[in-house]
């Protein structure tokens, strides 16, 4: 029995790593190969290696190196055994990123930074369509599976492995470079590279699971700001990706969602939080406002006030506009009205809300944001609805105890209020709901 | 070296953007003029031209005895393809940047696909030389 437990734990220490180097030994390899699938079958045999190795031998001190030059080795043994390979061997060595001219680095065996930087430029390259911008940085930078990539896209498994053998495709049929683009190519190229970090960052905060994906992100956030230091909405994601991180410790209780409304703000972090209020200061200085830029203000205001009532609603209303005006989608709409139910109440809200209901049907906070107005407004059956479907929708744990526990309390006053009269939910009536 | 194929379409016998005065038609053939020299001149240049429309095509295939032919395009479509060039480019971005110079050019949108080289044309272009 102890002996299976102990068995299960190494397991999952030796996954835990390979998650964590699979990001940097693809890079790295990707940069000496000049072939991204070779790369990745190069790190999954060195994987197939360590898990040998590593259970009896232990992790090495530098588990990235170890795999990279694993992986390498394994690699050009292997094309050295085929005919093809062979060829593919001798082309290779006669290109500018030659497993011989970066074999000097491969001595320490360390994976470089840069490397994801490049890696990151080729996945999100503008010539691919977004979802593939996103499942190759998750699968490749992320080191997450084809499994739950896919589960991410709530795509299934062979759909997404399809995806991913496309992307790659043409990434080489094409041959979209690995490097970081021309200064001239280099603001729309950002924008692409922005978008996809910050999805993954969600990724990170949807699933506790996936917490390392927050870091990951963030790193590569810092990274980015330390390449362009000229570029504010760099700075701008990296801003709003630390306000939303230091809350993270109030966001949760016992594996439900927390509300802004309800967090013990005590436990927000301080450090992270000045971190991220000196970059919004920096960039509303510069004064070229882009919708990360904006994104991160809204969250600096909402670190700044004491408690929820202390918040400064009307600045997060402007500032929602001011987004709104630059990135007109139904989600920063949504926000907008949310903010709206603390400014001008929760009918106005109501009235924001079922404006773009219809672009948002699929989207699970869209009915927990008309579920929570609703009540607002004493419309209790019609929130227990709103929250019911959002339920229906919604893809991860904490959303969904948080949303149960909704509809519990819902159902409670509701049971209660039957006893004491009828027709209580009378017409909305916003003095009367708070 | 790698080489990508750069072609524009007509959509339902109309080429989007096309001059429609003598005097565009001059610039628009002076501004061909100067991009296929500077295509040329740097290297790029390997093959195009514009092609007659649709209906000048012929379909072919093998039959029983003889290859049957069809009047008329391979594919039935509003779109057709007007014109190509085939370029040198180091990698994507190169061939994109040469893509945005056609594009100005032209003065309507193109498709860029890379181009694989076979028999002849491998021997004579050698890739990777």
């Amino acid at each position: 029995m102890n002996q299976t437990v102990a068995a299960h734990r190494e397991t999952t220490d030796v996954e835990r790593v390979f998650r964590e180097v699979y990001g940097q030994a693809v890079a790295t390899l990707v940069r000496v190969f000049g072939d991204i699938t070779l790369a990745e079958d190069a790190v999954q045999d060195a994987f197939v290696v360590a898990i040998d190795r590593w259970r009896t031998g232990g992790i090495p001190p530098n588990p990235a190196g170890w795999i990279v030059t694993t992986a390498r080795n394994r690699a050009i043994d292997g094309l050295r055994r085929s005919t093809r390979g062979r060829e593919l061997h001798e082309q290779l060595a006669g290109t500018a990123s030659t497993p011989r001219r970066a074999g000097d680095d491969w001595e320490e065996g360390e994976p470089v930074s840069d490397d994801q930087l490049r890696l990151i430029f080729t996945c999100c390259h503008p010539a691919l369509r977004t979802e593939h911008q996103v499942a190759l940085t998750l699968r490749l930078l992320g080191g997450l599976r084809v499994d739950e990539v896919a589960r991410s896209f709530l795509v299934s498994e062979s759909a997404m492995a399809k995806r991913l053998v496309r992307a790659k495709y043409k990434i080489k049929a094409a041959n979209i470079p690995y490097r970081v683009p021309a200064e001239a190519d280099l603001p729309g190229r950002l924008r692409a590279v922005l978008s996809v970090l910050y999805l993954i960052y969600n990724t990170g905060v949807d699933d506790p699971e996936r917490a390392s994906l927050r870091s990951e992100a963030i790193r590569l956030a810092r990274a980015l700001v330390e390449l362009m230091p000229d570029e504010p909405e760099a700075a701008g994601l990296l801003a709003l990706m630390l306000l939303s991180e230091s809350r993270v410790p109030a966001r949760r209780e016992e594996g439900a969602l927390v509300l802004l409304r309800d967090q013990d703000r005590t436990k927000w972090d301080r450090t992270v939080i000045e971190e991220g209020h000196a970059i919004v200061r920096a960039c509303i200085r510069r004064d070229q406002p882009g919708p990360f830029q904006l994104q991160a203000a809204i969250q600096a205001v909402h670190c700044d006030a004491d408690s929820f009532e202390a918040t400064d609603w009307p600045q997060i209303v402007a500032l929602y506009d001011h987004l709104f005006s630059i990135m007109p989608t139904p989600v920063v709409a949504l926000n907008r009205a949310i903010a709206i139910g603390e400014t001008e109440g929760p009918g106005a809200a109501l009235t924001a809300l079922d404006a773009i209901a219809p672009d948002l049907d699929n989207y699970h906070l869209m009915h927990a944001a008309r579920g929570t107005t609703l009540r607002r407004l004493g419309q209790r059956d019609a929130a227990k609805a709103a929250f019911e479907r959002a339920a229906h929708l919604a893809a991860t744990e904490a959303d969904r105890r948080f949303l149960a526990q909704q509809i519990e309390e819902l159902t409670e006053d509701g049971a209660l209020r039957q006893h004491r009269s009828d027709g209580l939910s009378g017409p909305p009536n916003e003095t009367s709901a708070r | 070296m790698n080489q990508y194929l750069l072609s524009t379409y007509v959509v339902e016998g109309q080429v989007p953007g096309a001059p429609s005065t003598p005097e565009k038609m001059q610039t628009f053939m002076e501004r061909v003029i100067a991009l296929e020299a500077e295509m040329d001149a740097s290297g790029t240049f390997v093959f195009g031209g514009a092609l007659h429309g649709p209906d000048a095509a012929t379909v072919v295939r093998a039959g029983d005895a003889d290859v049957v032919m069809t009047d008329g395009p391979f594919v039935e479509s509003k779109e057709h393809i007007a014109g190509f060039y085939i370029i040198n480019a180091d990698d994507f971005d190169a061939a994109l940047a040469w893509a945005r110079k056609v594009v100005d050019a032209l003065n309507h949108p193109i498709e860029v696909r890379p181009f694989r080289a076979t028999g002849r044309v491998k021997d004579s272009v050698r890739p990777g030389a």
